[in-house]
């Protein structure tokens, strides 16, 4: 058995604005333990860090009211369960930058009042654990975690907790039914985890990036991570690119880039349409291609698929549709139902037996599905549908010819 | 199955609990580190953890079936899963589909006769800058071709 560090994974030398910048381990906490915890919040605030799994909620809004919450035990959760076709930037900030995801919770531990943090690392990422676990033991001998941090009063620790292969518990509430030991069902939100969270505890839950963009603010300031980005969305943004391109892999870029500018970075040439957001995103047709990637106009989580001319992208519909109604986790019927009616729709159309009527019918479905579901995945897996019929009607409608170019390729 | 085996596998089981603690948040690293020592929970092993976490069997039952890593059923030595979300397929990884298939004489979904692999299809593992990719137990493998995948696949005991 070869040992993690001879795992197959390229490496590269990365360069970048914010979370790529240099950073001397330990000196987030270093400066986090010495200020007040207001005044953190603070410098959050300043700095508008949104969280980066996708919402967008704003990070400081959350911990605030984690911390606001009264308890006797609070949790802060970093959610490494990064499932969203497309997205792989977690894997290159655990595996290359735990320092600054590990840092970033015990600064979020010391902010909010909570004495335990738990990684939820998903089952695919199982291979990193070792490498990881090695790293807290590393953080506690230099006690940068464990009982009285830095010799302060204040004791954080980190457990890690593996996932078994389910792509909804990305979902907040779904996670925490996970790690309390039940199907990842998403709760009835409200009440949210900073009130009534893991084992009823106020928890806040962050994905991977907005942790790891924690300790870069509190040493180098909220103003100046606002330099970079836009006004609504400040900072940078760690873009996974993958699919027709010279150079696919993990960009860091301020937030307020448009796609053809990401385009022509990443190397795609002849690009027919561009999947911004992965699976439960939408797909850009090259007509848009000067819109500007950011909360205000084109939000993600990084998730960049460049599709070239050659592509089918009824096919490629396909493959999302398949994924959704894989990983619906059936508690609600819009989303358990729907996702196989847009599916079999689907099928209709690349045997040519459907009528308009229909596909329109299913794209009211879509629709219904997007306010009806319970959770995040049913209320965005229609997005790719509704956008790729909407965008790319020709193409699947009108020119039979085109079709099967990719060699219907699927199953 | 004998007797010694079943307080065999009731001990492992048990020590699994004491390391894990005896509470319902404990059941999934439970069930893990049954899956992975034996490739799969069996009936006989969910009674046991439901009995030790002091749950109904139908509950550690129903959390098996909703997670895609966790089988109830027995599966071969080494699990292998192929990526099949779309960066991966665009990856070709249908040359890789065809040429295991070819080569091992089983589907995906199916266990070799002599229950040495069990293949599977799985979405996005986070390789996608890198596909087509497969996961064999708890390793990753990336950019494959069908001739090193294939290669990988007769190297695993």
């Amino acid at each position: 058995m070869k040992t993690q560090s001879e795992t197959n994974i390229i490496k590269t030398e990365r360069t970048g604005p914010v979370l790529f910048s240099t950073y001397k381990r330990g000196e987030g906490i270093k400066k986090a333990v010495k200020q007040k915890r207001e005044d953190i919040l603070f410098e959050l605030k300043d700095s508008g860090l949104k969280g980066r799994g996708g919402a967008g909620f704003p990070t400081s809004t959350k911990w605030m009211l984690t911390a606001a919450a009264k308890a006797d035990k609070k949790f802060i959760v970093c959610n490494a369960d990064e499932g969203e076709p497309g997205t792989f930037k977690d894997r290159v900030l655990l595996m290359e930058y735990p320092a600054l995801v590990f840092e970033g919770m015990v600064i979020g531990g010391y902010t909010v009042g909570a004495k335990v943090g738990i990684v939820y690392l998903r089952a695919e990422y199982e291979y990193m654990l070792e490498q990881l676990e090695n790293y807290l033991s590393n953080m506690r001998e230099d006690n940068l975690l464990g009982e009285g941090i830095l010799g302060t009063d204040f004791s954080f620790d980190i457990s890690i907790r593996l996932g078994s292969g389910a792509y909804v518990c990305g979902e907040e509430t779904a996670l925490i039914e996970s790690l309390e030991g039940n199907r990842g069902e998403p709760r009835n939100r409200p009440p949210f985890p900073v009130n009534t969270g893991y084992m009823g505890y106020p928890t806040s839950v962050n994905n991977v990036e907005t942790l790891a963009a924690v300790p870069h603010i509190i040493t180098k300031g909220g103003s100046w991570f606002k330099k970079h980005g836009t006004d609504k969305s400040t900072g940078s943004k760690l873009f996974s690119v993958s699919g027709d391109c010279e150079n696919p892999g993990v960009y860091e870029l301020p937030w307020g880039i448009t796609i053809k500018e990401l385009l022509e970075i990443v190397g795609a040439k002849n690009t027919k349409a561009v999947q911004v957001g992965g699976a439960s995103g939408v797909c850009i047709p090259k007509t848009q291609f000067d819109r500007k990637l950011g909360y205000e106009d084109v939000p993600t989580g990084g998730s960049i698929i460049v599709f070239n001319e050659s592509r089918d992208m009824l096919h490629v519909l396909k493959n999302f549709m398949e994924f959704f109604v894989e990983e619906s986790c059936g508690q609600c019927t819009p989303c358990r139902i729907g996702n196989v009616k847009l599916l079999e729709g689907i099928n209709m159309i690349e045997r040519g037996d459907f009528t308009f009527k229909y596909i329109n019918t299913l794209k009211e479905l879509g629709k219904t599905m997007q306010v009806a579901s319970k959770c995040g995945l049913g209320q965005s897996s229609p997005n790719s549908f509704i956008s790729i019929l909407e965008n790319f009607k020709d193409e699947i409608f009108h020119t039979s010819g085109n079709n099967g170019l990719n060699g219907k390729a699927g199953k | 199955m004998l007797v010694v085996e079943k307080n065999a596998l009731s001990e492992e089981i048990e020590s699994y609990v004491l390391k894990f603690g005896k509470d319902r948040s404990s059941l999934l690293p439970v069930l893990q580190a049954i899956q992975k020592k034996h490739s799969y929970v069996s009936d006989f092993a969910q009674q046991e953890v439901a009995r030790l976490l002091d749950i109904h069997p139908v509950e550690v039952f129903s959390v098996i079936s909703f997670y895609s890593f966790l089988h109830s059923k027995p599966t071969g030595r080494n699990i292998v899963r192929l990526c099949q979300t779309i960066s991966c397929d665009m990856a070709n990884k249908n040359k890789i589909v065809q040429a295991i298939e070819r080569e091992i004489g089983i589907k995906f979904g199916e266990t070799t006769k002599d229950n040495r692999i069990t293949l599977e299809y799985t979405n996005c593992v986070g390789m996608c800058d890198q596909g087509p990719a497969m996961i064999i137990n708890d390793r990753v493998y990336t950019k494959l071709d069908p001739e090193k995948a294939v290669n990988i696949l007769n190297e695993i005991k």
